[in-house]
């Protein structure tokens, strides 16, 4: 086990200790700080609820999640899973190779795909064009796009885990409910989703940790623009750590985006049953 | 249906002549719900299909912009202009390397660290596979600012082999979880039958257990060096110099050098700054 542990204790366990102990101080990449850094006790945090842009970013961060995790791809993978039932093996096979085709793709990739497709003279732009509704999206709407970009790229997770746990749900439950006379939406509503629920929670709570720390999909599109209109908090952390040099700050931030995460992941692990874990 | 009919005929319909009348009244309502689903299915085709082909046609797109226009036409000009040793290769070559090292020392170093979680009973199993399974949920972006001021520290940053090690130490959690999993489904009464013939534990690793969990290995392996190919913000972060930038980051920069980012805008942390840290 120790060559598992060392690694893990440097590279993973050792940033976060570290992590702690520059949050408290004023550690800068330029200035005073970077020579001397000063313990400053709790500055960086009481400092962070008042900085607007934060809480901005965390506003920002909310919508997105909400946005494309929870709303998008939970319900568009639910619902490509449910309609796929019973359908021709082979229409339901091409379409699930182009979903997990964006999903299995480079972050990047998939970033500069929807980047060519919306930019101002990109192919929507040029389709567009010819009603005269030319824009550049990524400027005018710029949390749509990165939300429906993200909805596009994670949608096939969500996808896999519903159709396993629909392939689950017996096929007597349903027929006798039918025969009761439920109408498809009680048959969804009182069958299907209550059964699922366990997978339900699951999902949600992947895909929220997957989105929350999502930076390569935003910054390809957007870089968090215009101005701070898409800057979510991963955003905001990389320009004021590794821009403006406030490793502090930054590092302070961090802890609290980590502390939202770990909440996450208590939450994903009381799922997981303790047999599990053996 | 149930609308159609009244609650006699249904019961009627239900008990007696079930499987033809069933089939003739519902038809067209089923025929309804299928044709819709096909509908419903063929626009979600629609939405994933759209960027990934507009990311192909742009490619072979003669003129030098992202987005794709009407007439096409087939041009494999912009291959010829990528395909270089600093563009394409000798990135391909460094994302290789990255990703290839970290799968390797990914996969022994979490076949170790799971044997004995698997084979033992141990006092801190139990709290080690929570801690496990809690850091693979944790955002993998909160912890790199930290990790930056730790490898500046240190003077490591753009060194890569430091990179593979923290690459390794974020993909060890899942991959010892996942490692502990294949390893569980193998019997112990074959590791058992190789001690009696005096095989050391290490001899039943290698020669009884690994063979017989290949493919769980190979999932791994795969697992982490796909992941890692497709790491964007770690080198990005990390790494320095343009002859050690993989893949994912050479896009990147490829892009902003032939690119106007002119609204949405893209920074680049500079270099002097990371000199005066040091």
């Amino acid at each position: 086990m120790a060559p598992a542990l060392g690694i893990m204790g440097l590279f993973f366990a050792g940033p976060i200790i570290w992590s702690v102990y520059i949050a408290f101080t004023n550690k800068a990449l330029t200035g005073v700080g970077a020579q001397h850094p000063k313990w400053v006790g709790f500055a960086n945090f009481t400092h962070m609820f008042q900085d607007p842009l934060f809480v901005h970013s965390l506003v920002l961060t909310a919508i997105f999640v909400i946005g494309s995790a929870i709303i998008g791809q939970n319900t568009l993978g639910f619902l490509i899973a449910l309609l796929e039932r019973g359908k021709n093996s082979f229409v339901t096979r091409a379409l699930n190779t182009f979903i997990i085709a964006a999903w299995v793709m480079p972050e990047i990739v998939a970033g500069f795909c929807w980047y060519a497709f919306l930019y101002q003279g990109g192919t929507l732009d040029t389709f567009l064009q010819h009603f005269g509704l030319s824009q550049d999206w990524l400027y005018t709407t710029p949390m749509l796009a990165i939300i429906i970009a993200n909805i596009w790229r994670g949608t096939a997770f969500s996808m896999l885990v519903y159709s396993a746990g629909l392939s689950d749900v017996p096929a007597e439950l349903l027929e006798a409910a039918k025969v009761d006379g439920a109408s498809q939406i009680s048959l969804l509503r009182r069958v299907i989703i209550p059964l699922l629920r366990r997978s339900i929670v699951t999902n949600l709570m992947l895909i929220t940790l997957q989105t929350l720390a999502s930076f390569t999909l935003i910054f390809v599109l957007t870089a968090g623009g215009p101005g701070e209109a898409s800057q979510t908090t991963p955003l905001y952390i990389y320009q004021q750590a590794l821009q403006l040099y406030d490793i502090s700050y930054g590092t302070a931030m961090c802890i609290v985006l980590l502390l939202i995460g770990a909440l996450f992941s208590v939450v994903y692990i009381k799922l997981i049953r303790v047999e599990e874990v053996g | 249906m149930i609308g159609v009919l009244s609650s006699g005929e249904r019961r009627a319909a239900r008990s007696n002549a079930r499987p033809r009348s069933r089939f003739r009244i519902t038809s067209p309502r089923i025929m309804a719900a299928r044709v819709s689903a096909y509908g419903v299915l063929a626009l979600i085709a629609v939405f994933f299909i759209a960027p990934l082909l507009w990311l192909v046609l742009s490619a072979f797109e003669p003129a030098a912009s992202v987005g794709s226009a009407a007439p096409l036409v087939l041009s494999f000009s912009n291959f010829a202009k990528v395909l270089n040793w600093t563009t394409t290769y000798k990135p391909l070559i460094n994302s290789a390397i990255l990703s290839g090292t970290t799968a390797v020392i990914t996969v022994v170093a979490s076949l170790f660290a799971a044997y004995p979680l698997s084979r033992y009973q141990m006092r801190f199993r139990k709290p080690f596979l929570y801690t496990i399974v809690f850091s693979t949920g944790l955002p993998i972006t909160a912890i790199l600012v930290p990790v930056y001021s730790m490898f500046a520290r240190f003077n490591l940053v753009d060194n890569m082999s430091a990179v593979i090690l923290f690459m390794t130490a974020t993909s060890l959690p899942f991959g010892i979880w996942l490692m502990k999993g294949f390893m569980d489904g193998v019997p112990l009464e074959l590791e058992q039958a190789a001690w009696v013939d005096g095989a050391t534990w290490l001899g039943s690793l290698r020669r009884i257990v690994a063979p017989l969990m290949l493919p769980g290995i190979m999932v791994i392996t795969i697992f982490t060096f796909v992941s890692q190919w497709g790491n964007f913000f770690v080198p990005f972060i990390l790494l320095e110099s343009q002859s050690k930038f993989p893949a994912s980051v050479s896009i990147y920069t490829f892009f902003s050098q032939v690119w106007a980012w002119s609204t949405t805008g893209s920074w680049r942390r500079s270099r002097f700054c990371t000199r005066c840290l040091r």
